[in-house]
């Protein structure tokens, strides 16, 4: 345990990401091969027998989705790489995008096979431009190569929304408007990009796919946790030693990131605590650090795996000062398209800043948690739902540091 | 500058009015209204729409801005790093203030969330390209590249 495990990194530092010469050595499109020479059901099935689940944030079952696309009728079917990696603290897709693009295509033509579909687009977040550039060199030499067959794959930028990382947003992205989340129903395997059948997932779980479809499915799922196998990329940051990057199997322990692979905290200082997925994570106090990091696990103790951003704090740092500043975040952050999360991000921001600032009372405490678990379960889209739980996490588990703060 | 030229390259682009928006930025770092207006008309949406489409994103911006974009991260890991030191050394650098451009039109600053550079914090970019681990010490020096 505690021991790096790569898959999505496997050819990490091992090959010149812009020679797909190099991918193609250590054997790379195999996998393309040996699934187009399957039938389309058997295939879906082996991905859904892996228990892949989504490498984003919801954790859905990867060819369960896939199957949804598979069966629904229509004449065009869209395959989308969700790159719009916003989470503060995350860089794993683009480590992966960086270091091993073609992994990324093939995954993705793999997915195309699968649910019968002949393009694909990567919605890559504006804020990589060079990313954009590795990803367009990519796909132009496995045109050359003719290794993609009939499946065509085109890149989008994205120009700073972090609501985009929500599918049905990024998909109003990509086709020209707002970024604005839908409705749902219709989910998109059902009616997606330009109202077609599209599969939308994680650049991780598409880098996950060769690898399953190469080793098999009982291969794979016998990897971390049972109910969530297969390994997760950390990226750790803030008040710890090793503030770099970990792919380990499902089942390693939050304490083994933070002080195994993570080396502890610097100096003298002590764990306060850590947020886990991103911005929109709770704080997780010392008490539930022998949590494994599997979804399901994380859910019980009313954090979220998210996108494996692991943010430490020592004993020496200000946390309300900190979720105010998260809570600026949301409010700058949420589209403005339902109201519970317009209003909502806006007042939790100022009630934030009241009490931060030494103003506030436990009224307004109270009126933060009433106004967290209305937007929890009333907002539109994920962004809103999850944006008060660094509010609501750190109040159940550190209010000794809000009371500090009441006039 | 010829923009019609080059949004005219993305007619035929399904959704392609993003992509457009982000040439001509690249040219002009800002979208000027007959921008917006060219773009409705090529794209074929109405202009309330495709100023909607610019106004949304932050990356664009519908002000004139300087000829280099610095941009400072403000999420939570670079914020305890101490993004606040980086911000004040380059306000007194350009003498400017956040959100406002030099008088030569060279540089303007704003506030960003996460670039996803969090390995060395705190973070910064200039016209897209990233410096991680800044401290207030080396702003001049990032600067002296792009004066």
């Amino acid at each position: 345990m505690a021991e790096e495990l790569r898959i999505v990194l496997r050819n990490y530092g091992k090959i010149d990401p812009l020679n797909i010469d190099d991918y193609i050595a250590q054997g790379g499109y195999d996998a393309l091969g040996k699934a187009r020479g399957m039938d389309q059901k058997a295939l879906i099935e082996e991905v859904k027998k892996s228990g892949l689940r989504g490498r984003g944030g919801a954790g859905f079952n990867c060819g369960q989705k896939w199957q949804f696309a598979y069966m629904a009728p229509a004449d065009q079917k869209y395959v989308v790489c969700n790159a719009d990696e916003g989470e503060p603290g995350t860089y794993k897709d683009r480590l992966i995008m960086q270091n091993d693009p073609q992994s990324l295509l093939e995954g993705m033509a793999i997915c195309g096979y699968a649910i019968g579909s002949n393009k694909g687009y990567i919605y890559c977040r504006g804020e990589y431009p060079y990313v954009v550039d590795v990803l367009n060199q990519a796909i132009a030499q496995a045109k050359d190569k003719g290794v993609l067959g009939d499946f065509d794959i085109e890149v989008r930028m994205g120009a700073g929304a972090y609501v985009c990382g929500e599918e049905t947003a990024l998909i109003e992205s990509i086709e020209g408007s707002r970024g604005e989340p839908r409705f749902k129903p219709p989910f998109p395997p059902s009616q997606g990009l330009w109202q077609k059948p599209t599969i939308v997932n994680n650049v991780e779980t598409f880098a996950n796919i060769p690898v399953i479809v190469d080793k098999g499915a009982e291969w794979y799922a016998a990897i971390g946790a049972p109910a969530y196998p297969g390994t997760k990329v950390f990226t750790l940051t803030g008040d710890v030693n090793n503030k770099t990057f970990f792919e380990v199997p499902t089942n390693t322990t939050i304490r083994e990131i933070v002080y195994k692979l993570g080396g502890g905290i610097p100096g003298d200082r002590k764990f306060k605590a850590v947020q886990i997925g991103g911005t929109s994570g709770a704080f997780i106090p010392e008490a539930d650090l022998d949590t494994p990091v599997a979804f399901d696990a994380m859910a019980a103790i009313g954090a979220t795996l998210g996108s494996g951003a692991v943010f430490v704090l020592d004993d020496s740092r200000d946390i309300v000062d900190v979720v105010t500043r998260i809570a600026g975040f949301f409010e700058h952050e949420s589209c403005g398209k339902c109201a519970p999360c317009r209003e909502g991000t806006m007042r939790t921001a100022e009630l934030m800043e009241k009490i931060d600032a030494g103003e506030g009372s436990a009224d307004d405490i109270a009126l933060l948690e009433k106004l967290g678990r209305v937007m929890s379960y009333s907002c539109l889209c994920g962004l809103g739902q999850a944006a008060p739980s660094p509010v609501l996490s750190t109040i159940k588990n550190f209010k000794a540091d809000y009371d500090a703060k009441l006039m | 500058m010829d923009y019609k030229g080059i949004i005219a390259k993305y007619k035929d682009v399904s959704g392609g009015i993003i992509e457009a928006f982000h040439a001509v930025q690249k040219e002009l770092s800002y979208l000027p209204e007959e921008v917006i207006v060219e773009a409705a008309k090529i794209f074929n949406i109405p202009v309330a729409e495709a100023y909607g489409v610019a106004t949304f994103y932050s990356y664009f911006s519908v002000e004139p801005r300087g000829k280099n974009i610095i941009r400072i991260c403000e999420s939570a890991p670079c914020h305890i790093a101490g993004a606040a030191d980086v911000v004040a050394a380059l306000e007194r650098e350009l003498g400017i203030m956040m959100g406002e451009t030099t008088a030569d039109g060279k540089f303007t600053l704003e506030y960003t969330e996460c670039v996803g550079q969090c390995q060395a914090t705190p973070v910064i970019t200039v016209n897209g390209k990233p410096y991680a681990g800044v401290s207030p010490a080396q702003v001049s020096a990032i600067l002296a590249e792009y004066k």
